[in-house]
């Protein structure tokens, strides 16, 4: 089980956490002007990579904040969780 | 009498006889014995039979390793098939039962398997048992489950209380014998918090926390391990630093008829003669491809053991066959060769136990001096000491002897493979170690292959021209040894894991017959009486003809307060809120950013930054973490707080023509008329003298008032509105006449009339859909797409047969369907499903509601409904069935 190091809280039990896919993801402005394909790409189409990947947790059995990991997809090794706006 | 207990040494405590028995047989042996030992001192050699070929099988080893032993002991609730006798501590009174025979151990009819081992070869079963298909469910899969099977599950829940415990620790060290604890005691003297787990009895030790008989059996990310001890209590350890001390498993060698009971592991008699004084024979034959086996015999021998020979491999000399019927008699040597002897001793090198190094990710790699896979690098903070780190000592010297060539030379005692079974999956090509280990099966019993797997992958690398290190190990799995589910569920069971809520009101609705329904974590009164139809049908008119009232304080509810409450509202729903009066009312739809229909509910505007929002029960937590996660990281610049207030409220819905009646006497000073309190409005009010808020909603399409209280209020609200209800014969109903009445209304619920593919245009609420603001979902619903006539839309639908109620969730198709289906017939394509479906008092006849491709357009005509026999016929029909215009709920 990994050992996930909340902004917050500090590290806790993976269990305490949910997942929520690719960080960075900023929802377009005005959602309007897109096409069709634009749209599409920006609902459904995720990075996959091996190696070191930014993804959104939030910690939910704890404050219920959301917050931002650097996570290697093949060891799991997480290097720096940071908060939202934080680059 | 051949093993026999020595007359002094061990580690037993002899003045502690213990009684036990072995398939029924009275038996005696001493504390600190395992089963194992206990049998040996009786001279019990025959322990079971094995998987496939029912062979007579013996102890082979004195650990956790043990390939053969297993016993079942318990009975009923407590039965465990599964242990291992040598692991397995004797306590008075204990009865052990032998596994995988039938009618008895000693004549098992089924060991006839054994004179077709030709035929039973690796695929065995994928190459026999194909054709013809229709004969497997039937006949193959129910005899193969019979006859392969390794004992039988308990049948009972097990009435035992098992424990969990955490616990976080600078080292762990796992595994008590001398390099485990060299590595704990250096680590407690330097300060350390230190943990050690041993598998066995295992002495304290200063500054170190030891648990004895605690095996750790998994590894996981960040070094977080699991362990369990004395088979009822779970640990959970997180460690900054783990020590792996798990020493090395001895190798059975691989020849002739190697699996007859008196052929052991070195290791193991010595431990036997050892620890527990029992000699397991007279006389012996050591067989070896090490120095190991010279130390061995030089063993038994100052245990008194006869030594008949030693077969050193390295010397040209192999025991290729071992003899006797039931147990071992001699061996043949050299094929030219029989020496007499009762036991034989293996040595076969030895293979460190990496499992939980390997677990934890960590790399393996093959030395070509010792013969073993050793640790090579792992990314965790682990250190792997002694044995398990493949330090056996600078004497140690082993040549090759992975297979003597002879039939019946088994590899995996536990799945029945042979040395030949391996050659033959190689030259199938199964070349690659894991399909290698699912076609042949070596290493999936309960031993995980801790004997077998690295004598598989040799003779595997031999048949297939490459080495050992190129052909690789299998994945190392949790558990090490198998947990029982008890163990891992601990007290997480029934209300522990799943808790209950209730209402204030539940014990009422008990005590007055309510059948409850789960909702989610709910009780929710389902129906009030003993036959649901008589009590859904006579509480279904009441409400529609004067009076019910129904517990309505599971909702969800969720107040929404800040600046941006307003705009936060409008981007989540597809309707505005923002200009939505204080005081007031409006039924809201959200939309996942797909279109798709996610909740619904009415939101009610509290003051200028203050809103209070319902969900559906079961949707409260999905749908605050939902605008938790649009504030927190789409919309940080919002001004909101969410705070769920579910559990704060308790809601008496009272609906009916006489609701207003009801609520004039309990709350005198309430204006109620509709001018003063219209529909979808909210006021605050004392209602039978309890500070309240009452909300004009309805979701039975009756007038109805929704009363709001203080959750420690609830009881005494309802039975006052119970009291002042009577004289209009005032009905409790529960959730199956809601969705009765509200279906009757064409409202929908989330998750009946939806299943996250349905659109707010499939729904006929097109209109509730904003064109002039943003929200989520929009973007999506402004494709043609979602408004599509070919789409599933909401209808109506009224059977032909009005007393005909139809499956939910049956399927509709456009055309009569035959029935019953013959096998082969052509598809007939189903254009929709029912979603909802009563017998309604109110119409005298049942109804359903039904998603239905081009449904909108398709009003008037026909549909088929295939059920088992036949399909019924339907009507199709606007969703409305009562108070078309909707008078009754706004009057």
């Amino acid at each position: 089980m990994l050992l996930i190091r909340c902004p917050w809280c500090g590290p806790r039990d993976e269990t305490e956490f949910r997942y929520g896919g690719e960080a960075h993801l900023a929802r377009p402005a005005d959602p309007q002007s897109l096409d069709d394909a634009a749209w599409a790409a920006h609902l459904f189409m995720r990075n996959n990579p091996k190696g070191w990947f930014r993804e959104r947790w939030v910690h939910a059995a704890g404050c219920r904040r959301w917050f931002n990991a650097e996570r290697h997809t093949v060891t799991h090794e997480i290097r720096r969780t940071y908060k939202p706006g934080e680059i | 009498m051949t093993a026999f207990r020595l007359p002094q040494g061990g580690t037993i405590d002899r003045s502690k006889p213990l009684n036990f028995t072995f398939d029924g047989k009275p038996l005696r042996g001493f504390e600190g014995d395992t089963l194992a030992s206990a049998l040996l001192a009786n001279d019990v050699y025959l322990v079971g039979r094995s998987f496939k070929y029912h062979r007579p099988r013996g102890i082979l080893s004195a650990g956790v390793e043990e390939t053969n032993a297993l016993v079942a002991v318990g009975e009923g609730g407590r039965l465990d098939t599964n242990s291992r006798a040598t692991t397995l501590e004797i306590f008075d009174g204990l009865a052990a039962r032998s596994l995988n025979h039938w009618p008895s151990l000693r004549f098992d009819v089924s060991a006839v398997n054994n004179l077709f081992c030709d035929l039973l070869v690796a695929g065995f079963y994928y190459k026999t048992f194909m054709r013809p298909r229709a004969l497997w469910q039937s006949l193959y899969e129910p005899l193969i489950r019979r006859m392969a099977g390794i004992g039988e599950a308990p049948r009972e829940p097990d009435p035992d209380r098992y424990d969990k415990r955490h616990r976080h620790c600078d080292v762990l060290v796992v595994g008590g014998g001398r390099s485990g604890r060299r590595a704990a005691l250096e680590a407690a003297r330097e300060g350390s918090r230190v943990v050690l787990c041993d598998e066995g009895r295992v002495e304290a030790l200063p500054g170190v926390d030891v648990l004895p008989r605690t095996t750790v059996f998994g590894y996981y990310d960040d070094n977080f391990l699991c362990a369990v001890q004395r088979e009822a209590r779970l640990w959970h350890f997180r460690a900054r630093h783990v020590v792996l001390a798990t020493g090395a498993h001895e190798r059975p060698l691989v020849f002739g008829e190697n699996d007859k009971p008196g052929v052991m592991l070195a290791g193991a008699v010595e431990t036997y003669l050892r620890r527990y004084a029992v000699a397991p024979g007279r006389r012996v034959v050591v067989f070896t491809n090490n120095d190991t086996g010279h130390k061995r015999a030089a063993a038994f021998r100052n245990f008194g053991l006869e030594v008949a020979a030693i077969v050193d491999s390295r010397q040209g000399d192999v025991v290729t066959r071992a003899l006797g019927r039931r147990r071992v008699s001699g061996v043949e040597v050299n094929r030219n060769r029989r020496i007499d002897c009762d036991l034989v001793a293996m040595a076969g090198g030895w293979s460190p136990v990496v499992h939980l190094y390997s677990q934890a990710q960590g790399r393996l790699r093959w030395d070509e001096n010792k013969l073993c896979f050793v640790p090579d690098g792992c990314r965790q903070d682990v250190r792997v000491v002694g044995r398990a780190n493949g330090d056996f000592g600078d004497d140690y010297a082993i040549g090759p002897l992975w297979e003597v060539q002879a039939d019946k030379a088994f590899v995996d005692f536990q799945s029945d493979v042979t040395a030949r079974d391996v050659r033959l999956a190689a030259r199938e090509g199964f070349a690659s170690v894991e399909h290698f280990k699912r076609y042949t099966t070596t290493g999936m019993s309960p031993d995980q292959g801790k004997t077998s797997n690295v004598n598989a992958l040799a003779i595997l690398a031999n048949a297939t021209a490459r080495s050992i290190g190129e052909t690789g190990t299998t994945t190392f799995r949790a558990p090490y040894t198998p947990v029982r589910y008890g163990v891992l569920a601990g007290r997480d069971l029934g209300e522990f894991l799943d808790p209950v809520r209730i209402t204030p009101m539940h014990d009422w609705h008990a005590s007055r017959g309510a059948v409850f329904e789960n909702v989610g974590q709910w009780k929710r009164p389902w129906y009030y009486g003993s036959d649901m139809h008589d009590a859904v049908q006579s509480e279904a008119l009441a409400v529609r003809q004067s009076l019910g009232v129904l517990d309505a304080s599971t909702l969800g509810r969720i107040d929404i307060q800040g600046r941006d409450a307003g705009e936060f509202l409008d981007r989540i729903y597809t309707g505005t809120f923002s200009s939505l009066g204080v005081g007031r009312s409006r039924y809201g739809l959200m939309c996942r950013e797909d279109g798709m229909v996610f909740d619904d509910g009415v939101t009610t505007r509290l003051g200028e930054r203050h809103f209070h929002m319902t969900t559906t029960t079961g949707g409260a937590a999905r749908v605050l973490d939902w605008l938790e996660e649009w504030l927190q990281t789409e919309w940080p610049e919002l001004e909101v707080y969410c705070t769920s207030v579910t559990e704060q409220w308790a809601t008496v819905a009272i609906a009916g023509p006489k609701a207003r009646a009801l609520l004039a006497a309990l709350a005198p000073g309430l204006p109620l008329d509709a001018d003063a309190f219209p529909f979808l409005s909210m006021r605050e009010a004392k209602v039978a003298g309890i500070e309240a808020r009452v909300s004009r909603i309805s979701f039975t399409g009756e007038l109805s008032f929704e009363v709001n209280v203080p959750g420690r209020h609830g009881l005494a609200l309802w039975e006052a509105v119970m009291d002042a209800g009577a004289k209009h014969g005032i009905r409790p109903y529960g959730t199956e006449t809601m969705h009765l009445l509200r279906a009757e209304k064409g409202f929908i619920i989330v998750g009946q009339e939806t299943d996250g593919t349905v659109t707010p245009y499939d729904l006929g609420l097109g209109r509730m859909v904003q064109a002039k603001k943003d929200f989520i979902g929009k973007r999506s619903l402004s494709r043609p797409e979602p408004r599509r006539a070919e789409r599933k839309q909401l209808v109506g639908l009224l059977p032909e047969d009005p007393r005909e109620v139809l499956p939910e969730g049956a399927q509709i198709t456009e055309v009569d369907v035959p029935l019953p289906r013959r096998h082969g017939s052509r598809p007939v394509p189903m254009i929709g499903h029912v979603s909802s479906s009563y017998m309604s008092p109110n119409l005298g006849r049942s109804f359903a509601l039904a998603l239905v491709r081009r449904g909108r357009s398709s009003i008037g005509r026909d549909v088929f409904v295939p059920l088992e026999a036949r399909a019924a016929r339907a009507r199709i029909v606007e969703p409305v069935f009562v108070d078309l215009e909707g008078a009754r709920q706004r009057g």
